[in-house]
């Protein structure tokens, strides 16, 4: 296969060639695991009152600030706690230790694998970007994409000073299982406002661009192994599709045309919608460690 | 030079200049931004006088430095009697609360959601929950409440879980008929616990007495003041006249 620039395929429009290829259950693949993943752990979160009355065990309680699992294990978010810490207050040992809990976990699994696999924000803003590809809305001026770090650094800083945790005030991120959890819905103007901002304003945002909960977990996510790696890039035919549907897409040209094939970046976010949405089948999920072993060649391509 | 300094770039193809604009750039919007939020947060970290903190809660300030907002003591909480509080409530939003009024603190002896707060936030010192200190009682109007007309209502007084020691009935002549009395429901601010069942069981439509933040109800004496140690201090100056 030559790396030039190849004829589109006959198909046309977004993903139609993965589609076409894959079959559209193959194409839209991890986009469905990952929203299973999503819904499963908000109903974890949500039935588990009931399980608790029925059989007498707690899966989950509380909420993505912070949570018990089994009625044992702490988890916690690392930014709240990390937040309570800067304003000088020495939480429980439960706290500390339950973001430590979470923050190995996204070590090893990826840390942005909390946005794209857990975050429920994630289904507000892919739902904004996917309505900006069906409406064809114009690519507007993009921000800064270190902006979260500085955002992260913020939010960091303000209990410094204040005293207050203040982030926890608008942090989206928690504001979806506040609502329905323990009915605080009206904080739902934070998630309305997000969508807007994704949708009119400038495209992908909050995810790709402003949330410090992202910057933290991409920063953790940095000593992961697992990793989206680009097997077949001599494969890619440049249908762009990748770049269309990618969250972080800085992310892709790197891998795509430079001689590290792994995507290494911490902004990737792993959703596996670039494998999902390849006719070609050059990404895969791989593992950093043994990247040198021989991927297993596509059987077809095109 | 600044051609040369110019044609200067990175790896990443951005050149001090450009990095400089663009740090000050960003620096400038995190820093409004940063007052923007610490505005909203201070403004609305204003308690509701009528918002109650869960038992063993810190002084507001503090808790409001350590609760994450997770909820965990609004799930242990058998009595559904906490609250997360919601965004334009008068209460910090996702913190815990109660009202009285509607749910009060039923004062579980083991205090399952101090025992839940994984921040610290409710203090796990508190183990008796007879010492916990979630706000005062206070007979707010007096011109409205039974037993002030000379009636027995005495119904705050039946259903203090400390009977008798955070509330008493005080009995007093009763001007109005002459020959009768009048039983006036005291709060003792130092054992009521501000459960809020007074509150919640005055049979008024608006409650005559309400349990209100501690720093609303109660008074306190200046440092300086001896006047409370008066008897023993001067019986102190006199020991000590005598010895000399």
């Amino acid at each position: 296969m030559s790396q030039t620039l190849k004829q589109k395929p006959t198909t046309h429009g977004f993903a139609n060639a993965a589609i076409k290829e894959l079959g559209w259950w193959r194409a839209h693949k991890f986009l469905f695991l990952r929203r299973i993943s999503q819904v499963c752990v908000f109903a974890l979160f949500a039935l588990s009152p009931f399980i608790a009355t029925w059989a007498g065990v707690w899966l989950l309680k509380g909420n993505l600030s912070a949570s018990e699992l089994f009625g044992v294990v702490p988890l916690s978010d690392p930014l709240a706690t990390l937040q309570v810490l800067l304003t000088g207050h020495l939480p429980e040992l439960s706290l500390v230790l339950g973001a430590a809990i979470i923050a190995l976990f996204y070590a090893v699994l990826g840390g942005r694998v909390f946005c794209s696999w857990l975050c429920p924000v994630n289904m507000v803003t892919d739902l904004a970007s996917w309505l900006r590809r069906k409406l064809n809305l114009p690519r507007t001026s993009e921000m800064p994409r270190n902006l979260r770090y500085y955002l992260l650094a913020l939010v960091l800083f303000l209990p410094i000073v204040t005293g207050l945790t203040v982030w926890e005030w608008v942090n989206p991120v928690p504001v979806i299982y506040r609502a329905a959890l323990f009915g605080a819905g009206s904080g739902l103007w934070i998630l309305a406002a997000i969508f807007l901002l994704d949708l009119f304003i400038s495209e992908r945002a909050w995810c790709g661009h402003l949330c410090p909960t992202g910057a933290l977990f991409g920063l953790i996510g940095k000593v992961s192994p697992i990793k989206v790696s680009a097997v077949n890039a001599k494969d890619c035919d440049n249908c762009m599709d990748c770049f269309v549907v990618c969250p972080e897409r800085q992310v892709l040209k790197p891998a795509l045309k430079g001689k590290q094939p792994m995507i290494t970046s911490s902004d990737c976010t792993q959703c596996g919608r670039c494998i999902d949405v390849c006719a070609q089948r050059v990404f895969q999920f791989q593992n950093r460690k043994n990247q040198n072993r021989i991927a297993p060649k596509a059987e077809n391509n095109q | 030079m600044s051609t040369v300094n110019q044609s200067k770039v990175t790896a990443k193809g951005v050149n001090r200049r450009q990095f400089l604009a663009t740090t000050a750039k960003a620096s400038c919007a995190m820093g409004l931004l940063g007052m923007g939020l610490t505005a909203v947060a201070k403004q609305s970290s204003k308690l509701d006088p009528l918002a109650i903190r869960p038992p063993g809660a810190l002084s507001e300030n503090d808790f409001l430095s350590a609760c994450v907002r997770c909820g965990l003591c609004v799930d242990a909480c058998p009595y559904d009697t906490l609250k997360l509080a919601r965004w334009f409530e008068g209460v910090p939003t996702g913190t815990p609360y109660f009202t009285a009024r509607s749910i009060p603190c039923e004062m579980c002896e083991d205090i399952p959601c101090v025992k839940a707060c994984p921040s610290g936030s409710l203090d796990h010192a508190l183990t008796d929950i007879e010492d916990a200190k979630m706000g005062v009682a206070v007979l707010i109007d007096e011109k409205n409440c039974l037993n002030f007309k000379g009636l027995r209502c005495d119904v705050c007084y039946r259903v203090c879980p400390l009977i008798d020691d955070a509330i008493t009935l005080e009995m007093q002549h009763n001007e109005r008929s002459g020959h009768h009395a009048m039983f006036l429901p005291t709060v003792n601010s130092d054992s009521c616990t501000g459960c809020g069942k007074c509150e919640h069981a005055c049979v008024l439509e608006q409650a005559a007495i309400k349990v209100l933040p501690t720093h609303i109800a109660v008074g306190k004496t200046a440092a300086h003041d001896t006047y409370i140690n008066t008897e023993e201090t001067t019986l102190e100056m006199l020991n000590k006249g005598l010895a000399l």
